[in-house]
């Protein structure tokens, strides 16, 4: 009887019952009412209001939440594209190069240095980088100065034309690590004799790069591609701590725009629709993106 | 490769990493020199002397032990709770292979993507009803929902590889399911129970949005709260910023050093699952 129950897997779905009402209630529950409030017009006290689409309609005409989307693309390309441009490079140099000739004690303490700013609370990363950004008494200011670039000196967060690529700047540097790690862990499982022989064949590290490092490493390029491409578009605390959106909103983010929405102006219902459709678009990528890395694994 | 070609590769890729550490290393700089000292040699210059101050000025002023302490509470508490709550899913879809595993465990990936600001108001409402609104527990109880919905993913995956024999051998000589799961299941498993563990702590010790929203007393701020907070009012002088972020750092690369092992193997199997 035991044994019966057993072999169909019964019996044991009885431990998913405090799991699936946690959930209900700290994420289901939640993101129901977020979804309602966003077809409401509310304050966050007393009741709120139906109005329906209204929220929607004002969100497709406001240019504030437009550019800030523009500005998630940015962060798409400073936190996935670049980061994992320069990854796969730093990977394949450390994995191949470095350790190779220098040892793989030098290769891991790199790859530390490498990672170190992926363990950083953001909030500290924040701090450090306006310091070093600050336009008086900055650190990267006194750098350029001191090399005879004093010309190149910038308010580097504070500047509406600068300070969207100053954020970006930072993001590759706190994201670098996470593709460097990846990728050369990935690197372990192919095969050094194919490396080794494609050496004899008189090809060059470039040519090997490109040749046989990247096609191997397409599940794991894959992979954090599309983790980063959802971390940029989720993008918050970085740009609370370093710019608070500004100046003059020039570094607005889908997420500090619903922040403020909510908190800020308190207008909940907006800030529910502006949410909602940051998860929408989320979930949706998210969606996509592991049906086709389950696809892919399938068809191997 | 040559000698005369490895040299400048090397020298790229030792910069590069350079450029990685330079911040902090800048920061570790001017924490320890006085303000004077600052304004007279400017950031770059090494400080005449060793000034722990500002550093000890800071620690009070914003009672940083306590800081820590919160932290770690919430953190470590998330770390225990999540990985219980994650056990008990993946003991259900890993091992006991309920029907529709795949799309509970689909659920429970995209619950752990789900943009926290589409949960903050509600949770940041219901909190205030339930009169878990600045209290620490609102957020250990959060975070160990949405850690575990990462960990369900992992830990499904993993146990669903879990060598049957045993486990039917158990069967026989009649254990029941909590007795397989406690004593055999847990276990075998505990390498893959750690790196969670250790997950779910950084994680939740990095977290910001919904600290920020959940706790605005100071008693009850983490430390990335406390410091993000500090750094938007523009109050502190260069020194303060740099103990801050001097503070703020350390126990991140404590852990780090700890754990470096853990987690880079982790990163990996977690990444590629």
């Amino acid at each position: 009887m035991r044994a019966r129950s057993h072999a169909r897997g019964g019996g044991l779905a009885l431990y998913l019952v405090p799991g699936a009402l946690a959930f209900l209630a700290v994420i289901v529950l939640p993101f129901a009412m977020n979804v309602w409030y966003s077809f409401t017009d509310w304050q966050g006290v007393g009741s709120p209001h139906w109005t329906g689409l209204a929220n929607y309609r004002r969100l497709w005409s406001d240019d504030q939440f437009w550019e800030s989307f523009r500005h998630s693309l940015a962060m798409v390309l400073a936190m996935a594209v670049i980061p994992t441009a320069l990854g796969l490079v730093v990977a394949a140099a450390l994995f191949d190069f470095v350790a190779r000739n220098f040892g793989s004690r030098i290769a891991s303490l790199l790859r530390a240095c490498f990672y170190l700013p992926q363990v950083l609370p953001i909030t500290v990363a924040g701090i450090v980088w306006s310091w070093v950004l600050a336009p008086e008494g900055g650190a990267l200011n006194a750098l350029l100065k001191a090399v005879g670039l004093g010309s190149l000196r910038q308010d580097w967060l504070g500047d509406p034309k600068v300070a969207l690529y100053s954020v970006m700047a930072v993001m590759v540097w706190v994201q670098l690590g996470f593709p460097v790690v990846i990728f050369m862990s990935g690197l372990q499982r192919i095969d050094p004799a194919l490396h080794e022989a494609a050496e004899l064949d008189g090809a060059s590290w470039w040519q090997r790069f490109w040749h046989l490092t990247l096609p191997q490493l397409r599940p794991e390029i894959y992979v954090v591609m599309l983790w980063c491409t959802i971390a940029a578009l989720k993008v918050f605390g970085a740009v609370y701590v370093l710019t608070k959106g500004g100046p003059a909103d020039a570094t607005d983010v889908p997420s500090y725009f619903s922040f403020a929405t909510f908190f800020e102006k308190t207008q909940v219902g907006y800030g529910s629709a502006i949410a909602t459709v940051m998860a929408v678009i989320i979930l949706a990528l998210a969606l996509v993106g592991l049906r086709f890395q389950t696809r892919a694994e399938d068809a191997q | 490769m040559t000698t005369a070609k490895r040299l400048p590769a090397l020298t790229v890729i030792v910069l590069g990493a350079v450029v990685m550490v330079l911040p902090l290393l800048i920061v570790l700089n001017n924490a320890v020199k006085s303000p004077g000292d600052y304004s007279a040699h400017g950031p770059l210059a090494l400080p005449h002397k060793i000034y722990l101050s500002g550093i000890k000025s800071f620690w009070t002023r914003v009672d940083f032990g306590r800081m820590l302490l919160n932290s770690t509470v919430i953190s470590g508490s998330v770390a225990v709770i999540g990985v219980a709550l994650s056990l008990l899913n993946a003991y259900a879809i890993g091992i006991g292979r309920i029907k529709g595993r795949t799309w509970v465990l689909g659920f429970f990936v995209l619950a752990n993507i789900l943009p926290q600001e589409s949960l903050v108001y509600p949770l940041y409402y219901v909190a205030k009803q339930l009169g878990l609104y600045d209290t620490r527990w609102s957020l250990i109880i959060v975070f160990s929902v949405i850690q575990a919905a990462f960990g369900t993913y992992l830990l499904s995956s993993v146990l669903g590889s879990f060598p049957r024999e045993i486990i039917e051998a158990a069967r026989i000589d009649g254990a029941n399911s909590w007795q397989v799961l406690w004593r055999i299941v847990v276990p075998v498993s505990r390498p893959t129970l750690g790196v969670l563990m250790v997950f779910f702590f950084i994680w939740t010790w990095n977290e910001f949005l919904l600290p920020l929203v959940m706790l605005p007393s100071n008693d009850n701020q983490t430390v990335a709260v406390a410091l993000g907070v500090l750094q938007g009012q523009r109050l502190m002088d260069a020194t303060m910023t740099n103990a801050a972020g001097l503070l703020g750092s350390l126990p991140a690369i404590a852990f780090f050093l700890i754990f470096q092992r853990t987690l880079t193997r982790g990163i990996a199997v977690g990444a590629v699952k």
